[in-house]
């Protein structure tokens, strides 16, 4: 069975999974291990008078109680954001100070002012309710739009009226013209949900200080450990790189959320010190909804013009997006340029303008969740697009082919090139598979039950692989989006892989191997995939954004060709031939055409033992690479959805999911088809089930499963996938990415199968019962009143 | 100390006989977790919801971070490091495998255990396990990666392997 590219290789790494032997960060116990728990405000919005520790202290196992002035007194520093923001007035970002531990203010509830340290973890636990820390609480801003009044209280006091950055992108007098001339405007209010990314594994942290070698280690659920290394030393001062080993071991899930590097780990780390004890955090489900990033929450108009032929002339859109409390990591890229740069979505919009306010409030801060920013853009541009079909009184699939782009590279008038794609195509594929021409009689079936029947498109698109370092740079990024990877061919012949990507739930311990087995024609057993430690892998920018493929995986690449040149150099030398004509097949080095050959460990063995190599050549048989993006890429496909609504009770049932997706090559389908499954079912989730609600005084509504409404098994369907390949032109493998894709498709498919089923428009996400019986409800009256 | 009184705990944990003195508030999924090393059963949530947790006690699925571990001196329990036999994977555990039903892992633990908690019952009652049932039955466990897809074809597979046994021998797996 071939365990190349394309073969449906069962993962690899599943035996430990399923066996109970996984070893997530909870999993790690070390010598001499005590246990954090932090002290966390109840209050948005506060000042901090006063701490009182005695009563903790005083508790039997505890070692100590620390804040924040201690944090800062060591130099700690304060958090980043790792990309800066150019408002239009040309004034930079207004940021606010975020210290791991406040000290004189706090900001959201669950923001931590103090941290226990204690002989376990019931004792931390109990100790940390112990300390009285006196609150002057101040009204709290929550809501993005309401901040930005005049009379909102201030978050932060160098960001006047909680305004982070007022953005624009695109041209904005063309725009307006465009749309003034336009034979019709399609004018849009529309809110993007605001959503808890819940990876099922909780962050923890175990932080260790080796005072002999002034060297700390940490275990983390992360999903990038060398960029957390990097800020860590460089940003918080923690320790420099080479006295700071970060360890990333199996990670249960991140979507986003386990990116960042947050208070509590910056915060083990220094207490490690501090009481020369190994400390070890681990979150429940509660502070995972307490403090982890947040993701969405914008709100938005859009308009979108046509002309008589119900082509595009320009969009324009205007949103307020809500960065939390602090400024996390990338919060202030996901809503600007992972975002606005998608607006042109599939289709030709000669004219696009877009204005972001970014704003500070009394909640947790928000970043990149699962398609980040993009989700927001496919979800404008895909409702409007459908809100448009049903004004003008077109069909929506029509509509959208005929202002489809359908020459590459394509150049939007906001930034980006698409490099290839195929949307007529995956359109068709996808009408195809989900029957759309039956549709009508289906609807008709539906109706004799008491049913309603609608059905959704949703065509997207989303830049992934992000990208070229300089490109980015060039936009404010603090960071290269580069990959790195080694390659190592032992003298027997096994092959391990040492990559920057992080793997969190993807499968690279299988899909990377898949390439080294096509390759060089080994097993797929004799290469292992190594990741994760800092002290392995010399440099990595991690797992987000679709990226380990079309970034990691080229890295891969590019040592592997680094490999096979000395090979060949090595056969060549022994075998007497040119090294044009050695040929590397099925796990032999041969020279074309003749019957020359050796086997593949013996070259191994050959670099090894360098008995017998070319002149002046170096033994050994390892290779590593950095491959740095020419572009980023583009996977872009269309989701049907087809979904009953019971008129009665507003209770929906998605009967069918349909995805034609276009990933570019495919290494492992079985694990791009996961992929798309459990992005769709974010997407659904947030479609019909997710919100975060914080009530006016910022208290978190939501803190649990049992508030928050997860995807369980029976809220979701099952789904049909179809693959519609344009090889992706930038990258050796051609490879477009599929880790987010279906959280950024499948919402707007959703909505507009809802909105189709009931036959109004105004409705938003999340589509629970309820909202649906209402729009129903708000529907029917004007219309009875006729 | 506010931790209260120890308590000998003594229960057979995946055959074997095991006794520790544990303070009374210790959780079944910590006792496993902290005072056994068996990390393979996780804590997902703090409300009993999120099913990554689950073991079997005395032969049924139980949510072992709701459950104090004195409750359960005498019995008899198996986690998910406890169902392969002599090097052989449970049926459960390589339907997962086969039908890519896990990706992080995190959730897979509990969802394996689950799994053959649901087979066992509707085998031993002769219930067809439809998908539809599994999807119902399975409202107490929250995977949040694979969009439950998987882990339904996984446990539909895993009950046709299963029901290749005889309901004796289903126990003795155990």
């Amino acid at each position: 069975m071939s365990t190349g590219i394309g073969a449906r290789v069962k993962r690899k790494e599943d035996k430990r999974f399923i066996t109970g032997k996984g070893k997530y960060t909870d999993d790690i116990r070390m010598e001499n291990q005590a246990y954090a728990a932090f002290v966390r405000s109840p209050h948005a919005h506060a000042m901090v008078k006063g701490i009182d520790k005695s009563a903790a202290l005083a508790m039997d196992g505890v070692i100590d109680v620390l804040d924040g002035h201690q944090l800062t007194g060591d130099g700690i520093g304060n958090l980043i954001c790792g990309w800066a923001i150019t408002s239009r007035d040309g004034s930079p970002m207004n940021m606010g100070a975020w210290s791991a531990l406040a000290t004189d203010k706090v900001r959201y509830v669950g923001d931590s002012v103090a941290v226990v340290i204690a002989e376990s973890q019931a004792i931390a636990r109990q100790a940390a309710e112990m300390v009285i820390v006196d609150y002057d609480e101040l009204s709290a801003a929550v809501f993005a739009d309401k901040a930005l009044e005049s009379d909102a209280p201030q978050v932060h006091d160098n960001a006047p009226g909680n305004l982070i950055f007022d953005w624009i992108i695109g041209e904005e007098e063309a725009t307006n013209d465009a749309l003034a001339s336009s034979a019709h405007v399609i004018d849009v209010d529309l809110t993007n949900n605001r959503l808890s990314p819940n990876p099922m594994e909780p962050r923890a942290a175990v932080a260790t200080f080796d005072e002999a070698e002034d060297h700390y280690t940490l275990y983390t659920t992360s999903q990038n450990p060398h960029v957390a290394r990097l800020v860590l030393s460089a940003f918080y001062q923690v320790a420099p790189e080479h006295k700071l080993r970060v360890i990333a071991p199996d990670v249960g899930g991140g979507f986003g959320s386990k990116i960042y590097i947050y208070p509590e780990e910056i915060t083990c780390l220094w207490a490690s010190m501090k009481t020369q004890r190994s400390v070890k955090w681990t979150g429940d489900r509660s502070e995972a909804f307490m403090t982890d990033a947040h993701g969405r929450d914008h709100i938005s108009n859009v308009k979108l013009g046509f002309d008589a032929n119900h082509k595009i002339t320009g969009l324009k859109v205007e949103t307020i997006a809500n960065l939390g409390a602090y400024m996390s990591l990338f919060s202030s890229v996901t809503p600007t340029y992972l975002h606005a740069t998608l607006y042109s979505g599939q289709y030709v919009i000669p004219n696009i303008f877009g204005n972001v306010k970014a704003v500070y409030t009394n909640t947790v801060p928000v970043d990149a969740y699962r398609g980040a920013g993009r989700p927001e853009a496919c979800y404008m541009i895909e409702r409007v697009m459908e809100v448009a079909a049903r004004q003008l009184g077109v069909d929506p699939a029509e509509l959208r082919r005929k202002n489809f782009i359908n020459e590459f590279p394509y150049q939007t008038p906001v930034i980006l090139t698409y490099d290839a794609g195929d949307f007529d195509g995956n359109l068709d594929k996808a009408k195809a598979a989900a029957d759309v021409a039956g549709f009508a009689a289906r609807k008709a079936e539906a109706a004799s039950r008491g049913k309603l029947r609608g059905l959704g498109y949703s065509c997207y698109i989303e830049a992934c692989g992000i990208a070229p370092s300089a490109a980015v740079g060039s936009l404010g990024s603090g960071v290269g989006l580069w990959e790195s990877a080694e390659v190592r061919v032992n003298p027997v012949g096994t092959i391990e892989v040492l990559t920057g990507s992080h793997s969190h739930g993807q499968g690279h311990e299988t899909t990377f191997c898949q390439i080294v087995s096509e390759r060089f024609g080994v097993p797929i057993e004799n290469v292992s995939i190594v990741h994760g430690d800092t002290d392995k892998v010399q440099f990595g920018m991690g797992t987000y954004g679709s990226r380990s493929g079309a970034v990691g995986m080229s890295a891969i690449v590019k040592a592997m060709d680094k490999v096979e040149a000395k090979v060949k150099k090595i056969a060549a030398h022994q075998l007497e031939a040119s090294e044009d004509d050695i040929v590397i097949e099925g796990g032999e080095v041969m020279v074309k055409g003749t019957d020359k050959k050796l086997a593949w460990h013996e070259i191994g063995l050959a670099a090894y033992t360098a008995h017998n190599l070319p002149p002046n050549m170096e033994p050994g048989l390892k290779e590593g690479a950095f491959y740095d993006p020419s572009n980023f890429t583009f996977p872009a496909g269309c989701y049907i959805a087809e979904v009953e609504v019971d008129p009665q009770t507003g209770v929906t049932e998605i009967v069918q999911f349909t995805a034609a997706d276009d990933f570019g090559t495919i290494i492992n389908p079985m694990i791009v088809e996961g992929q798309v499954h459990g992005g769709v079912a974010q997407g659904i989730g947030q479609a019909m089930l997710e919100e975060v609600v914080y009530d006016d005084d910022g208290q978190l509504i939501t803190g649990s499963y049992m508030d928050y409404a997860m995807p369980r098994a029976d809220d979701l369907p099952f789904y049909t996938i179809e693959h519609n390949t344009t090889v992706c032109p930038s990258n050796p493998l051609g490879i477009k990415g599929c880790g987010e894709a279906g959280a950024i498709g499948a919402p707007p498919a959703v909505i507009n199968a809802i909105t189709d089923a009931i036959g109004t428009d105004e409705l938003s996400m999340p589509a629970t019962p309820q909202k649906v019986w209402m729009a129903i409800q708000a529907n029917a009256v004007p219309q009875a009143a006729e | 100390m506010t931790q209260g009184n120890n308590t000998q705990v003594s229960m057979i944990v995946n055959g074997k006989a095991v006794t520790r003195d544990v303070p009374d508030t210790t959780l079944l999924s910590e006792f496993l977790r902290e005072e056994l090393r068996l990390t393979g059963t996780h804590v997902g949530c703090d409300t009993s919801q999120c099913g990554a947790c689950v073991v079997h006690l005395d032969g049924k699925s139980v949510k072992a971070c709701t459950s104090l571990a004195v409750a359960h001196s005498g019995s008899d329990v198996t986690t998910i490091e406890g169902i392969a036999s002599g090097g052989q994977l449970h049926p459960m555990q390589e339907a997962f495998n086969e039908h890519h039903g896990l990706q992080c892992g995190f959730c897979t633990t509990g969802m394996i255990m689950t799994g053959i908690d649901m087979v066992n019952r509707y085998q031993a009652e002769g219930k067809a396990l439809t998908s539809e049932a599994i999807l119902q039955e399975l409202e107490g466990n929250i995977c949040r990666c694979t969009g439950y897809h998987n882990i339904v074809k996984a446990i539909e597979d895993a009950a046709a392997r299963m029901g290749g046994r005889s309901a004796d021998m289903a126990v003795a797996a155990e």
